[in-house]
């Protein structure tokens, strides 16, 4: 995929992607596009909902996994799915604050449920200029 | 490379030499014609480096890659010396599988197969989305989180001897609620009573041939008998507390003397491990729950369809834990903390730990198969708590990747198969059909056989589906 947000990449047991960007508010935006993604296939998801996610890190990585994380727990307490990040800042202390649009679970069709997000050879990186995610969830 | 440097040490015995920063060597239990990934060789030889790791770090027939530990992992450590590692257990803590036995044959119900799958998929929610009608208090949870199966039963969803058929009790004690994070009981509290997805199911099965006649009378198994399968876990809630202490594992230990960050542990006796281990017994605690309210819901929809059916908890066993046994080290019965990820326990007969029932036998093994494929009841032995601290397998091992999975093969296509093999089934997804396809596994024929032959457990009896409810 050329120029993509994201791609899925082979792996034995659970998923695996990677995701870019031109700097790291959007290589995670579209980390959690491709949660999204793994959820819903290519569905379109309504802007019924609004919530918002903080979310804090000690480095890129374990900020990937707390933002992330968030979805899972929306998604397992209170059924929603993302349909698009409208806002997302990331400060240089590593804080995140997102404002994000979705809609219930109960009105689409369900692919997958994610158990977690893991470090298994996870990374956020720069390289040649631009932003680069690599995430495998449990499935 | 790992593969390379296997040594043969007896029958489906390879050893993995001890190489720098590994305590104790390696060992795999695997037959020749089997697929090993060499990734999976090297989680094997990465537990090894763990503080206290007892005799070798095992590899189990249906070893695959995990995160952290391999699946099909085991690894016993000394409890003065030796951690616990979230790691070690995985995030579905306590995924397990539970087979109720019924009064009816295969023939009561040739005709009804379609109706049953109907009832039980509108019954039983995977969780997904649609919710669960089970509704509950926190207050209420914590009190679940502690008691388990047991819990539930005295709160009217099922009979004493459904717990007394669990492993553990049907609880694991040393559970405290309240080292249970709120995200963790956000995430599960509005799933009680329901499948999940991934490779868990529920499946109406008939006891297609007996292999070993005495023990499979002991279990109250017959041919041609039906019975009934539950696969699955604690949910989010599992899923949370093994994300909420691995962070605060590498908060407090750091993750830089680790050979994968995904090992991170806390010595047993730390307040750190105790808490891991209170919090993993509650996620457990709900796993038992979980498949309590639905063995209720199999029970109540069964009985409209069949009014004179009686259904029994054959047995119930966990795949992914972490427990304290005792276990003979060096000639010496002493207690260790025994993580298996992906393995069940084979305890052999007189373990005051299995339902009296089934003291004399030796414990039941519950071995999933995949969707349409045969699933087995085997019976633990002393062998394998001379091999492998008590342990055998828990299914066949995933040897195909899920996206590959996906583009190969397609979900209604696998219907047609199932339904022409004479198996009804229902699933949330076609995409879960496609990705749970028997093809994407190892044969389970093969891992039974190898298993049966190291006599870590041995085969009672094989079981076929006749109509699956998938999440």
């Amino acid at each position: 995929m050329k120029n993509g947000k994201f791609k899925f990449l082979p792996h034995t047991a659970d998923i695996k992607f990677q995701a870019y960007g031109k700097n790291p508010e959007e290589v995670f935006e579209n980390s959690a596009l491709a949660l999204k993604k793994i959820l819903v296939e290519d569905k379109k998801i309504r802007k019924k909902i609004k919530k918002n996610i903080i979310a804090k890190g000690k480095d890129y990585e374990s900020l990937l996994y707390n933002f992330l994380e968030e979805f899972l727990i929306l998604f397992d307490s209170e059924r929603f799915v993302l349909s698009e990040i409208k806002n997302i800042n990331i400060q240089e202390d590593l804080k995140l604050k997102a404002e994000v649009l979705g809609d219930s679970a109960e009105n689409y069709q369900i692919n997958e449920h994610i158990k977690a997000i893991t470090y298994n050879e996870m990374f956020v990186k720069q390289e040649k200029g631009r932003w680069i995610a690599q995430v495998i969830v449990d499935v | 490379m790992y593969k390379k440097r296997l040594k043969k040490v007896g029958k489906y015995q390879y050893e993995l030499p001890i190489e720098k920063g590994m305590r104790v060597p390696g060992r795999i239990f695997v037959s020749e014609k089997m697929i090993i990934e060499e990734d999976s060789l090297k989680q094997v030889a990465n537990v090894a480096h763990l503080p206290g790791i007892l005799k070798y770090s095992i590899g189990l027939t249906d070893i695959h890659v995990g995160y952290g530990f391999p699946i099909g992992g085991v690894a016993a450590f000394d409890m003065d010396k030796g951690v616990i590692s979230p790691g070690g257990v995985g995030y579905d803590i306590n995924c397990s599988v539970r087979l109720l036995r019924t009064n009816l044959t295969k023939k009561d119900i040739l005709k009804d197969q379609k109706k049953i799958v109907e009832a039980l998929y509108r019954k039983i929610p995977s969780g997904l989305g649609r919710g669960s009608k089970f509704q509950i208090t926190k207050k209420e949870l914590d009190k679940l989180l502690e008691g388990g199966a047991r819990y539930v039963v005295e709160k009217g969803y099922g009979l004493k001897e459904d717990y007394l058929h669990t492993e553990e009790g049907g609880f694991i004690g040393g559970a405290d609620a309240s080292k249970v994070s709120e995200r963790a009981v956000k995430r599960g509290i509005g799933q009680l009573g329901t499948l999940g997805a991934g490779n868990h199911f529920l499946e109406v099965q008939y006891v297609d041939e007996i292999f070993d006649k005495k023990i499979a009378e002991a279990f109250g198994l017959k041919k041609d008998q039906v019975v009934i399968m539950i696969h699955c876990g604690s949910r989010g809630l599992g899923h949370q507390v093994a994300s909420d202490y691995i962070k605060k594992m590498e908060e407090k230990y750091g993750f830089k003397d680790l050979p994968d960050r995904e090992l991170i542990n806390a010595p047993i006796k730390s307040q750190l491990g105790k808490d891991y281990f209170s919090a993993m017994a509650c996620a457990a605690n709900f796993a038992f729950a979980n498949k309590q309210i639905i063995t209720h819901w199999v029970r109540e929809e069964l009985r409209y369809l069949f009014p004179n059916v009686k259904i029994d908890v054959l047995y119930d066993v966990c795949h992914n834990i972490a427990k304290f046994e005792k276990h003979i080290i060096n000639g010496k019965k002493k207690e260790v903390c025994v993580h298996r990820k992906g393995a069940t326990r084979s305890f052999g007969p007189e373990r005051e730990e299995i339902p009296e029932a089934y003291r004399k036998t030796g414990q039941p093994v519950l071995i999933p198969g995949t969707m349409g494929t045969a699933s087995y009841v085997l019976v633990g032995t002393k062998k394998a708590e001379e091999l492998t601290f008590g342990s055998t397998v828990h299914g066949a091992g995933r040897v195909m990747s899920r996206s590959r999975a996906l583009k190969k093969l397609r979900g209604r296509e696998i219907k047609k198969e199932l339904n022409k093999k004479g198996i009804e089934v229902k699933a949330g997804s076609w995409k879960s059909l496609a990705e749970e396809s028997p093809e994407v596994y190892k044969d389970i024929e093969e891992v039974v056989r190898v298993v049966d032959e190291l006599g870590i457990s041995k085969k009672v009896a094989r079981l076929k589906p006749l109509a699956v409810v998938k999440g």
